[in-house]
């Protein structure tokens, strides 16, 4: 019984990773940074590890000439938690933080030679977290003060994804203004939506640190933060008690989200079946049975190494030499066609000017 | 068919399956119980409705799937298989393992055969301090350390993060780690559910790889100056790492009747009808897979108006099509390896037609911009 339980609630995920983005760039936007980095702590302590993680932020935050304590990126006020830390593998920063690189790498439809790290090499048993935070208007999310995506493009991405099943259950969460409507458009199934606040309402920032000088995080981040502390990789918690998170009378906007598109019943889904990355795993019952005096494979390359000449510092081209080189005499070539081009307007101008008539004088 | 008296098979055993292609059947009783026979070779040796729906899970609902179609490694032109060796006590074991001479010996046998499947690259690496994610516990009626069952899926993550991976292979990666325990910690053995000590010490993720703790016996002299010196067997270990190689792929068959005897396939690792079995089932994949590719890349193209197909992507359409009818007619006909040298090729062009960059949709200005 206790089995079959057990396969009901549970996912069929085999892996799990993670998309965290920071849309906005500039020191005053330092609270999204460290909503992103908040997030990234805690998928990374639950056990999703880098190579697992796409991470997109402009990142220009820890060596801000700005910030008073350089290398760090605070999220608690009276700088308890450094969110930044030794450990922060950025995969896109900076200018790469683009609407096209981010719809290349929800979609794969990436140049060849990207690297591993830059992908998301997911597939139709991945369990993925998309979180995105910035400033967002309805219908859409600005990117780096530059450009936007709107929730119709997000929508379409994700339907892309899941025709090549991409994932197996995806979990958004966004923290924007008005955040709702980015994932009222949604259409593709296994997806959970979260977002800080409704259509027409603003998400609020936190507590702004007067020694640092900037709000250091947004209040639904902060507070999902604090739920994601007591997580650990073998808790049970499930998705209802995130929901809870943030009620209006602390975070000022209402959280909302939307399930209506998952398959399974929020209650039976667990926080670190997108948090973390708990594996299945079967005992190994039985072994093969090998002879063991086999003769191995011969190698292909012989073991001794061929005798190779010493090497040597090349030789340079002498310096000298160069200096000292004197123009070399260019042969002669008949004039080129712009020359004969330019002659021949000046001619045509000279008779159209004085007249045909002259033309005796010139043959 | 062999009749029914022969005494040369244990009692009991009334199916012999061969590791070629060829299977001895006991005959007696009726002729009804003879068929119901031949259908359960049938079943065994070669393709079910399950392993239909197996071969085709990312499509199929889940309440028609049995529980192990969802573990089976996908379908891939190669796969990167990495040993590492975890050492969390370098203080107390030295510990040695020939690495190289064991995939040569016993590892390379089995991907030669598989090498029809896919291409396989072999590396190896050594880990320092890389502890497990779970303390176990100390069981002092055995006294030893033990890991419970349910303690299992915590210990991977630890580990996983420094694994590392090739950075410019795009393939599917399987790990397999060789746990030697520290001396505080030993010896340490795996419980399964019931509480009873697993015989090989050993357990596996789908689609990820296997583990194996390895335990250093005590030293004889009780002032034995550390670190101990340990060389590995490696061919225990190989044959712990190459029975979950098996598991990762598939080709252990669960439902086996048992009253059926399979020959062990040796140093070979596997059977040829269960590598038959493993390409037919990888070839169905790739028809599945380019066949939804190319129906939701021409979907692609209908919603918006204004894309520009480029000519070689066109090109790799057209071969994608053709690869595929081509593959489906081979299938039919039975020629396995034609059928599934058609399907890489289909799903190869299919795959390159779909994730080309131009047809990124943002780039052609969708209708609500």
């Amino acid at each position: 019984f206790q089995d079959q339980a057990e396969q009901f609630f549970r996912s069929g995920h085999t892996n799990n990773w993670a998309v965290l983005v920071c849309t906005s760039r500039f020191w005053f936007n330092y609270r999204h940074v460290a909503n992103t980095l908040s997030v990234y702590r805690s998928v990374k302590r639950l056990g999703i590890p880098d190579s697992h993680i796409v991470l997109m932020l402009a990142d220009d935050m820890a060596c801000n000439p700005r910030n008073p304590k350089p290398a760090t990126v605070f999220s608690h006020k009276n700088m308890e938690l450094n969110v930044y830390g030794d450990d922060v593998e950025v995969d896109y920063r900076s200018y790469e933080v683009t609407v096209e690189n981010f719809l290349r790498v929800l979609t794969g439809r990436i140049p060849p030679s990207t690297p591993r790290s830059k992908r998301l090499l997911s597939d139709d048993r991945s369990n993925i977290l998309i979180y995105m935070t910035g400033h967002g208007g309805n219908g859409f999310l600005k990117f780096q003060d530059s450009e936007e995506i709107t929730n119709v493009e997000l929508a379409d991405a994700f339907e892309q994804m899941w025709q090549k099943r991409r994932y197996n259950e995806l979990l958004f969460i966004i923290d924007t203004c008005q955040g709702a409507s980015m994932y009222e458009r949604f259409y593709s199934p296994n997806i959970m939506a979260l977002a800080s606040s409704q259509v027409g309402e603003d998400s609020l920032s936190h507590q702004p640190d007067l020694g640092i000088g900037v709000h250091l995080m947004d209040r639904y981040t902060f507070y999902v933060l604090e739920f994601l502390e007591e997580i650990h990789p073998a808790s049970q918690t499930n998705m209802n008690d995130l929901f809870q998170v943030c009620p209006k009378s602390l975070c000022v906007s209402t959280p909302g989200h939307r399930t209506d598109l998952f398959q399974r019943d929020p209650e039976s889904v667990l926080i670190t079946d997108f948090f973390g990355s708990v594996r299945k795993v079967e005992i190994t019952t039985e072994a093969l049975a090998l002879a063991r005096d086999v003769a191995g494979f011969e190698s292909k390359f012989p073991e001794e190494e061929l005798a190779t000449e010493p090497l040597k510092y090349a030789e340079q081209l002498p310096v000298a030499q160069i200096i000292h080189q004197k123009p070399k005499q260019k042969d002669w070539h008949p004039p080129g066609g712009f020359i004969l081009g330019l002659w021949a307007l000046i001619i045509m101008v000279f008779f159209k000017t004085y007249g045909i008539k002259h033309m005796k004088h010139i043959f | 068919l062999l009749p029914a008296l022969t005494p040369s098979h244990p009692q009991g055993i009334n199916v012999y399956v061969g590791k070629h292609r060829s299977a001895l059947v006991r005959a007696g009783g009726s002729l009804a119980g003879l068929q119901a026979r031949l259908r359960e070779v049938a079943q065994v040796m070669s393709f079910t409705a399950s392993s239909i729906a197996a071969a085709l899970s990312d499509r199929v609902p889940d309440a028609q799937l049995s529980p192990d179609a969802r573990r089976n490694l996908k379908s891939s032109l190669g796969y990167e298989i990495t040993f590492s060796l975890l050492n969390p006590d370098p203080k107390s074991h030295t510990v040695d393992w020939d690495i190289e001479g064991a995939v040569n010996r016993y590892v390379k046998p089995v991907l030669d055969k598989l090498s029809l499947v896919a291409n396989f690259s072999v590396d190896s690496q050594i880990l320092y301090y890389a502890v497990l994610g779970v303390t176990p516990r100390y069981d002092k009626e055995s006294s030893s350390f033990i890991l419970s069952a349910h303690s299992l899926p915590h210990v991977i993550n630890p580990v996983e993060a420094r694994l590392g991976s090739s950075a410019a292979s795009l393939y599917p990666v399987l790990n397999f780690l060789l746990y030697v325990p520290e001396r505080s910690h030993s010896p340490l053995y795996i419980q399964d559910k019931d509480g009873a000590p697993v015989s090989t010490n050993a357990f596996h993720s789908p689609r990820w790889g296997g583990i194996m703790v390895y335990n250093v016996e005590a030293p004889a002299a009780p002032q034995a100056s550390l670190p101990l010196h340990v060389d590995v067997d490696m061919a225990r270990v190989m044959e712990v790492f190459l029975a979950q190689l098996r598991l990762l792929f598939g080709l252990s068959r669960e439902e086996v009747p048992p009253e059926f005897l399979l020959e062990s396939p040796g140093n070979e690792g596997l059977a040829d009808w269960e590598l038959d079995h493993l390409l037919w089932a990888h070839t169905v994949e790739n028809i599945a897979t380019v066949s939804t590719t190319l129906t939701s890349l021409a979907q692609l193209l209908d919603k918006i108006g204004n894309i520009v197909i480029k000519d070689d992507v066109a090109s790799e359409v057209y071969q994608a099509v053709a690869s595929v009818q081509s593959a489906v007619t081979q299938l039919s006909l039975g020629h396995l390896h034609a059928a599934f040298q058609a399907s890489k090729e289909a799903v190869t062009s299919s795959e390159r037609a779909f994730f080309d960059p131009s047809l990124l949709h943002l780039l052609y200005f969708p209708d609500d911009q």
